[in-house]
């Protein structure tokens, strides 16, 4: 028999319908593969055994009365920002430590009405801050992706940075991600999956640990167009529980995929050709060019002004968002408690306990820019700014673009514990260059995998969309995908 | 703009995040660093622009002022670290 865990969402689903193997079979191969590889990639957190085999089972019996439903026994990873009732959800931080809630996430509570079945909890950065799994509490995940001949690990991107790794070495069917800044783009770009992370709105945010409620998304991470299409669908839902979710019907993301470009207009944003951007990427992004071209599609060079002050934007806007976010965690409610002299004390020594450094950073930034006096300077002039940037996209769209194409990241995977990265904030942040004017227009962006660079590790591209015009996005990606193929890292771990 | 020492131990004070005085001094400059970074935006021409309050064009929601949900107080408290008869409990603040 073929190893059950190479299979596509599409591929095992149809096998299940089939009857070739069994929904526990099928998460008893996942099983298996994650007690042999999570020792040494650490993708997961907590493994939940019990329960994968408890729903599997469930699932089987499901299948057998023809009451199957679309994800009906397809073994997920779920990020440890999500809350699932009754097992670990920590955010990868110390600071829920023991944390069980007792509720359910509305988009895993959709995933499991679906039929899906939970492997486990997959480490991320510590609240979704970070470009590189290395702020985890837990230690960094490890990307299956290594240089041809070398032995170094390298990150598989953050901050969704479990989810990647682990749909990249088959320890799940797909993942749940989520993305604030490129947390789901950059690790499917440096894993060599494909990530989306939709419209601002089209997935509910209700049982997610927020870190900057005004620009975090859920959406997943899978082996291929088609799988990220299915699980899309399954996850979005208009939610009475967050009322920034929007009330528009989900459309069937799948179907949009294998449709022709023909008529389809591509811009080219020449703000995204960013100085000392290797030579490879701008390769890279002329082979994705050339590719939609032949598939029928019209190129345009558009202009998106205001690009290079995205980042900066962002990182006033998500700290200060963060800061107020985060005040919850004082040793009151749940997680960590650090006693203190008086409950002040107790607050400022739990915290100093429970936060890791780049959360702590955020906090401080956003405590400071929203500080008496500084708020205009800072916090007003930085929403002007994304006003700004979120125009440049109705500009472009309304001159008629469809979709754009840009790369990714500025790099492929870098080295865990990088000195120059770690000593530097601000050099960390700019591998989100490219994603996060998305996240500050809340628009829909997905990153496919494109081609290898010269040492062998993954590339992907960016397709921004309109707004809640994924299936847009779905089918160029699809067009790029059946040029470049599919990416497998080499088993080693 | 940046930030000295002094203001750095002020807002982790706001913050609530206990710092000792090698952790004031390093995030002093981490912080300065990224302020420098932001620094940038000053540039941009943000006259007659309308600050982004909503990044999706929606109304807000509303629903009726009725009392949906409750009775769980033990799920509540589950996760407390210190919690007696549906309580939480924390050091005395009031004298």
């Amino acid at each position: 028999m073929t190893d059950l865990t190479h299979l596509t969402i599409a591929e095992a689903s149809k096998k299940l319908t089939a009857k070739e193997f069994t929904a526990l079979e099928l998460t008893d191969a996942y099983l298996s593969a994650i007690d042999a590889a999570n020792g040494t990639l650490n993708a997961y957190t907590t493994v939940t055994p019990d329960l994968a085999r408890a729903q599997a089972s469930a699932s089987d019996q499901r299948i057998a009365s023809g009451s199957a439903g679309v994800l009906e026994g397809i073994p997920l990873g779920i990020k440890d920002l999500f809350a699932t009732q009754d097992v670990h959800t920590q955010a990868a931080s110390h600071i829920l430590d023991g944390f069980k809630p007792k509720y359910e996430s509305t988009v895993t509570q959709n995933l499991w009405d679906a039929g899906a079945v939970m492997l486990g909890k997959l480490n991320m950065d510590e609240f979704a801050m970070g470009s590189s799994n290395e702020s985890s509490y837990y230690g960094p995940v490890i990307n299956p992706w290594r240089a041809d001949g070398s032995t170094e690990n390298r990150v598989p991107g953050g901050s969704s940075g479990g989810s990647a790794a682990a749909v990249a070495a088959f320890l799940c069917a797909g993942a749940t991600a989520t993305d604030t800044g490129g947390s789901i783009r950059q690790p499917a770009a440096f894993t060599g999956t494909v990530g989306i992370k939709p419209t601002y709105g089209r997935c509910s945010r209700w049982g997610i640990a927020a870190y900057a409620s005004s620009l975090d998304q859920a959406g997943p991470i899978a082996r291929d167009v088609r799988d990220a299409a299915i699980l899309l669908k399954a996850m979005a839902s208009v939610d009475p529980k967050d009322t920034t979710s929007v009330d528009l019907p989900v459309p069937d993301y799948e179907a949009a995929i294998g449709k022709s470009l023909s008529g389809m207009k591509i811009g080219i944003p020449r703000e995204y050709r960013v100085e000392g951007m290797p030579e490879e990427i701008e390769q890279l992004w002329q082979q994705g060019i050339a590719w939609l071209r032949e598939a029928g599609a019209e190129i345009v060079d558009i202009s998106l002004p205001h690009t290079k002050y995205a980042l900066p934007a962002y990182y006033i806007v998500a700290p200060a968002e963060a800061s107020s976010n985060l005040a919850r965690y004082d040793g009151v409610r749940y997680g960590l408690r650090v006693d203190g002299k008086d409950i002040a004390d107790m607050y400022e020594k739990t915290r100093a306990a429970g936060f890791g450094d780049e959360v702590k950073r955020r906090i401080m930034i956003g405590t400071y820019v929203l500080s008496a006096g500084y708020y205009d300077a800072y916090y007003l002039r930085a929403q002007k700014v994304r006003t700004l940037i979120k125009q440049d996209f109705e500009t472009v769209f309304h001159a008629g673009v469809d979709a754009i194409l840009t790369p990714a990241t500025p790099s492929s995977a870098f080295a865990i514990g990088d000195k120059e990265l770690a000593a530097d904030p601000v050099k960390m942040y700019l591998n989100d260059v490219f994603t996060i004017t998305v996240n500050m227009a809340g628009l829909p962006g997905l990153s496919v995998p494109a081609g290898l660079d010269a040492h062998g590790l993954p590339l992907g591209l960016q397709l921004i969309g309109k707004p809640f015009e994924e299936e847009t996005l779905f089918q160029v990606a699809s067009v790029i995908e059946k040029a470049a193929g599919t990416f497998t890292p080499k088993k080693w771990w | 703009m940046s930030v000295d020492l002094a203001t750095v131990k002020r807002v982790a004070r706001l913050a609530r995040i206990a710092v000792s005085d090698d952790e004031a001094a390093r995030m002093e400059s981490e912080l300065n660093g990224i302020l420098g970074f932001v620094e940038q935006l000053s540039e941009v021409n943000v006259d007659g622009v309308e600050p982004m309050t909503s990044v999706t064009p929606m109304l807000m929601k509303k629903r009726v002022d009725a009392v949906t949900d409750g009775n769980k107080a033990d799920d509540i408290v589950a996760n407390a670290p210190n919690s007696d008869r549906n309580f939480f409990l924390v050091p005395k603040v009031v004298e």
